[in-house]
């Protein structure tokens, strides 16, 4: 590997001159153009689901763990990090002045704005935001952690499905009870009041991210130690992997950024229920990597955005009166998707960077093994044929 | 055995091993089930090469498990290189020293004929998860380092230009041949193989024999080789251990064990008994 060029989290520099661009495309370009119901159902809440969509596909797409758990750090995520920002983010408080700048009337078509604002945020705010989304995926790590040791240790796979199912409902049960204990979530009433701090910006970062990170995890040893165990967990053992470690460790992974995602899903519509986090939601995310198809980065990211656009475009598609046949149709959809494509929308196809890295061929040498197949006969050969 | 392989340091010892299946455990022991393996004894010798036969459902491929770890042991001992196996984890086993093959290929099939290899190289990569998401001059090193390792074995078994191809697409023969070369990857010092010549015709077998010979002596390796068909173990093994319902029914040499009558009964059957 050619280490001259600048790298930054293992990716070249064209790659994040890319990433810049298409940010500012789209919080300039895209977004104005969007009404703020639109802007927050088919940009915002996609991304976010993307990254515990991709979170998922890490453990069940790649590590093969039938995992319905996540739904539950995503629920752990979101009311630890707006328990945190309800009680002190007002106390972090620092304007930056930016720089505001009139968009010449040339550009005012392709921008639709007339004035642009740089760098004019809170700070402390903002920080105060990573900071709480951090500690909120933290909190779910751990708990995944301990889980995933004391659960994945004792149970094959099915029975791990069913256990993390019960996961999720254990902590549906636990936050409505919660009041009890912290009386800011509200319990079964729902969380008022959490600051609404999840901005394109923070969503698209930490999408960036989750991307950037289990793709580089996934094409390391560490990443071919994973998908070796869903391959077949037996033969990974006897190659020396501990599948014990490596099956908590994607199952750690992914509940960090289902914890994340959670985070940012509290700051963005500033209420969580814990009705949201029934155990029927948690079949979403698992749609969700199916359909894009399961071990496929590239189609989960696909496929989370197909799916929310579709969801609730419908709610304008559909004519007037129909509206709740949003749930008759998107069925139907999936039921088509499966049938049609039962490999997901994209199968195998992998684009640009998701693609795995290749090694260069070794030019062909003389073998020095002899060959197993033995085409060729020898005296020794026809001798035994006989 | 012999004077000869006395002077040779044991790499492997296998004292009384038992596995039952669904048996109850009382104070006196195991009630009913079925005794897979029963007392089963075998020692190796560093450098030899020994075979271990016998009839289908006989348990050579219950011991190898049990050799691994794969299976839990039900009684007796297996000591390797002086350590007991019994209780430890598989992957600590292999990495311990002791590579294996299955006998119904068990290649990850849908990654391709590098990582294969590459995934059985993982105990030594040098980096764990943190490198990993950073990817800095050591994770690049260390990956460069462990790719030409598998790139080194590859070309060892003329699989070299396959590397990009998915494992499960190659050939029977080839994805012997990747499967072994996946087993040698970690390094290990006593090769199982088990029935590595099922299913090829004639031709096949001898040229895998020829091949085991070859990689014992490249890799200086001790191996045990398991193996239904008598004939074709006769050639190589120096020694050779013959089992049938999960007991030991014969050792010793090639010619020892073919003129055995037990032997020719478990191979042929006695009128009447078996057919």
């Amino acid at each position: 590997m050619d280490r001259r060029r600048l790298r930054f989290l293992g990716q070249s520099w064209l790659f994040w001159v890319a990433v810049v661009l298409i940010f500012l495309v789209a919080q300039w370009v895209l977004i104005p153009r969007l009404t703020e119901f639109r802007r927050t159902a088919w940009v915002m809440f996609p991304s976010i689901m993307a990254i515990i969509c991709l979170g998922l596909n890490l453990i069940y797409g790649f590590n093969g763990q039938f995992s319905l758990g996540q739904w539950g750090f995503y629920a752990i995520g979101s009311y630890a990090s707006a328990i945190l920002t309800y009680r002190y983010a007002e106390r972090f408080t620092y304007p930056i002045q930016g720089i505001t700048i009139d968009v010449p009337t040339v550009l005012q078509r392709l921008v639709p704005l007339a004035q642009v604002d740089l760098f004019r945020f809170d700070a402390g705010q903002s920080l105060f935001l990573f900071g709480a989304v951090l500690l909120g995926a933290l909190l779910a790590a751990a708990i995944s952690a301990v889980f995933g040791y004391a659960v994945l240790l004792r149970l094959g796979s099915d029975y791990f499905g069913i256990a993390t199912l019960g996961f999720t409902i254990i902590v549906q049960v636990l936050l409505i009870n919660s009041d009890q204990v912290i009386p800011e979530t509200k319990g079964a009433r729902g969380m008022v009041g959490i600051p609404q701090m999840t901005s394109f910006f923070w969503a698209f970062f930490f999408l960036v991210l989750t991307i950037v990170v289990i793709r580089n995890v996934l094409y390391s040893s560490v990443g071919r130690a994973v998908i070796s165990v869903r391959e077949d967990e037996l033969a990974a053992k006897a190659m020396g992997i501990d599948t014990i470690r490596y099956k908590t460790t994607a199952f750690v992974i992914g509940s960090f950024f289902a914890g994340i995602a959670g985070a940012l899903y509290a700051h963005l519509y500033a209420f969580l229920s814990p009705i949201y986090f029934g155990f029927v939601k948690s079949f979403d995310p698992m749609i969700i990597i199916v359909f894009g198809g399961l071990g496929n980065m590239t189609g989960t990211l696909l496929a989370t955005f197909l799916w929310a656009i579709t969801l609730e475009g419908m709610r304008i598609w559909l004519p007037q009166g129909f509206e709740a046949w949003r749930f008759v149709v998107y069925p139907i959809v999936l039921l088509l998707v499966m049938l049609l494509r039962p490999q997901g929308l994209l199968g195998k196809l992998e684009l640009g960077f998701l693609r795995p890295p290749k090694w260069p061929q070794r030019a062909k040498a003389k073998a020095e093994a002899p060959s197993a197949d033995a085409r060729r006969e020898t005296p020794e050969v026809r001798e035994a044929i006989q | 055995m012999s004077q000869a392989t006395e002077q040779r340091p044991m790499v492997l010892d296998i004292q009384g091993l038992s596995k039952n299946f669904g048996g109850r455990l009382t104070t006196q022991g195991y009630e009913g089930g079925l005794w897979a393996v029963r007392d089963f004894d075998m020692t190796v010798a560093e450098g030899e090469l020994v075979g271990l036969i016998g009839p289908n459902g006989a348990g050579k491929t219950t011991v190898f498990n049990m050799i691994s770890g794969l299976i839990s042991v039900t009684g007796g001992d297996v000591n390797f290189q002086g350590q007991s196996l019994v209780g430890k984890r598989p992957h600590a086993i292999t990495q311990s020293g002791i590579g294996r093959t299955f006998q119904n290929i068990r290649l990850f099939p849908q990654l391709t004929v590098l990582d294969n290899v590459r995934i059985a190289l993982h105990p030594h990569a040098g980096y764990g998860v943190l490198h990993s998401v950073w990817q800095g001059s050591r994770f690049a090193r260390c990956e460069r380092d462990l790719t030409e390792k598998a790139q080194d074995l590859l070309a060892i078994f003329d699989l070299e230009d396959r590397q990009d191809e998915i494992g499960s697409s190659l050939p029977y023969g080839e994805q012997r041949r990747l499967e072994i070369a996946r087993a040698l990857a970690g390094e290990p010092d006593l090769l199982l193989l088990d029935e590595p010549a099922a299913g090829m015709n004639p031709q096949e077998v001898h040229a895998l024999m020829d091949l085991i010979q070859f990689i014992r002596e490249k890799f200086d390796l001790t191996i045990v080789l398991i193996e239904h068909q008598m004939r074709v173990v006769m050639g190589i093994c120096e020694w050779i251990t013959v089992m049938d319902f999960g007991q030991v029914i014969a050792r010793g040499t090639a010619d020892d064990v073919s003129s055995n009558p037990k032997v020719i009964e478990a191979y042929l059957g006695r009128q009447g008994k078996r057919g």
